[in-house]
């Protein structure tokens, strides 16, 4: 039943951040694919294999539920060096990356 | 006839090589995103060449073997690669680790060495060949865990000091005999040490700390004395803006009897005196400085800026610690290079695919290079550099 209610959760935030893929338009994605590869990739690296922060492959995040992807992007994560984004990033566009990054993040 | 052929002769030879030159005045831009380097000439302000086949540069650092004719070029992805600036091509390549930040190379030259981050660590290798020598792991806490190592600084005496990240230590490993280090800890010397510099002199260390307000220091002359906390508390308790870009730390914050430090989380230029590590002003800046570095004769120091505005570039006039002038040299200024003496400053501006040249004197464009993304400017004057 408890592995239920998490498949549950886990298909739903899933299902959130792909309902909320239609949100950023085309010219707007272009700039955030621009911006996780060469602004979060100062830290995660431009291929998302890690750096001072972690990796970002699909591998790496499978484990996660997407809101809580989204969230660590928006507020970020106090005591490390993860900064929350929500002043350049509008949470739908958030959900968008978190849903790329999950599915294999689009090159440039 | 026979001053014909000795003519003929010269000539032959002329065309059978290339023309003799020195080194002095190249330098490399990294094209981040190709795994590609753009081999330069200063003086000229041209490309020379490109060497491609160098990995992942999303974090690339570059070194200069003593005799200027070498760049090791250091890769995310763990690879040393050897380029010959005079040929432009790949004398070696290693992949030494999964993730690495940089490398330094020795007093006396004849050692390469690679930080990583993973597996956390220093390698050591033979300059010429490079062939692994030494591996120090970064190891800490009573389960041995391993840190992320930062801010590696050749020192005197063919040692090195370096900053463990997540332990939040500072390590100095006199590798005089390469395969038997010696290795000094400081421990305890701060919240997250994010990268180093050590002073032109060779002589004090400085670790940069992102967990906490502060820069950590080592008298490397004085050892036994331990490190200390300078700058302790320079936010005054405000919280902090998010940190989008880690700034970097290197010897050329050194202005005289000064240094100029970034903030971080802070729209702010830290100064200190360098004599007592006392802060002696701060310098209201446009943004989030990431480097702070100034003109090798010390008058002028120049800054860029984290995401998102990291299209802006500002000078400092050191005589008065005053603002004079506010650059927009183009989108995503990733770094900035002087040229030995300081006459210009190469500036990469990443989005716009270009190098811009200015005029330190006039502080206007007088030249510019095409580059795809380019991110670092290396110029093999750091040969001669302690801690570069």
């Amino acid at each position: 039943m408890r592995a239920f209610c998490l498949l549950l959760c886990l298909s739903m935030a899933i299902d959130a951040a792909a309902e909320a893929a239609a949100a950023p338009t085309p010219e707007r994605r272009l700039e955030l694919v621009r911006l996780v590869r060469q602004d979060c990739g100062s830290c995660h690296g431009m291929t998302l294999k890690g750096g001072l922060g972690l990796p970002l492959l699909p591998d790496n995040l499978r484990d996660k539920p997407a809101a809580s992807l989204v969230a660590t992007v928006v507020h970020g994560r106090p005591g490390t060096p993860m900064p929350a984004w929500k002043t350049i990033l509008a949470e739908g566009e958030a959900e968008w990356i978190v849903a790329q990054l999950l599915t294999g993040f689009p090159g440039e | 006839m026979n001053r014909f052929l000795v003519l003929v002769a010269v000539l032959l030879g002329g065309c059978a090589q290339q023309a003799l030159r020195g080194t002095g005045d190249l330098g490399v831009v990294v094209e981040r995103a190709a795994g590609r380097i753009v081999v330069v000439d200063g003086s000229a302000r041209a490309a020379l060449g490109t060497v491609d086949g160098l990995g992942d540069l999303s974090h690339a650092s570059v070194v200069f073997s003593r005799d200027a004719r070498y760049a090791f070029v250091f890769g995310r992805d763990g690879g040393i690669t050897k380029v010959d600036l005079l040929r432009q091509r790949i004398e070696r390549r290693v992949v030494q680790a999964g993730n690495s930040i940089g490398g330094a190379i020795s007093q006396d030259g004849r050692l390469v060495v690679a930080q990583n981050y993973e597996p956390g660590g220093i390698k050591v290798f033979d300059s010429q060949s490079l062939e692994l020598l030494a591996d120090i792991p970064a190891t800490y806490g009573e389960v041995g865990l391993r840190s992320k190592v930062v801010g590696l600084v050749d020192l005197p005496g063919n040692r090195f000091a370096y900053a463990l990240f997540d332990a939040g230590e500072i390590w100095v490993a006199d590798l005089s005999v390469p395969a038997h280090p010696h290795v000094t800890k400081f421990k305890n010397v701060g919240n997250q040490p994010y990268d180093g510099l050590v002073t032109p002199d060779g002589r004090y260390y400085l670790a940069g700390l992102f967990g906490e307000d502060g820069i950590a220091l080592v008298d490397l002359w004085r050892p036994e004395q331990g490190a200390r906390k300078i700058l302790a508390n320079y936010g005054r308790g405000e919280e902090k803006l998010p940190v989008f870009k880690m700034p970097h730390l290197r010897g050329w914050a050194v202005a005289g009897q000064r240094a100029y430090l970034p903030a971080v989380g802070r729209h702010e230029v830290l100064v200190v005196d360098t004599a007592t590590w006392e802060e002696v002003g701060r310098i209201p800046v446009r943004g989030q400085p990431v480097f702070v570095i100034a003109r090798p004769d010390g008058r002028q120091v120049w800054v860029n800026f984290a995401f998102p505005d990291n299209g802006w570039v500002q000078v400092i006039d050191t005589l008065d610690n005053r603002l004079i002038d506010t650059l927009a040299p183009g989108k995503a200024v990733l770094h900035l290079e002087f040229t030995p003496k300081g006459e210009q400053v190469w500036i990469s501006a990443r989005d716009d695919n270009r190098v811009l040249v200015y005029d330190t004197r006039t502080r206007k464009p007088v030249g510019e290079l095409r580059a795809e993304s380019p991110s670092g400017i290396f110029f093999t004057a750091r040969a001669a550099r302690i801690g570069f």
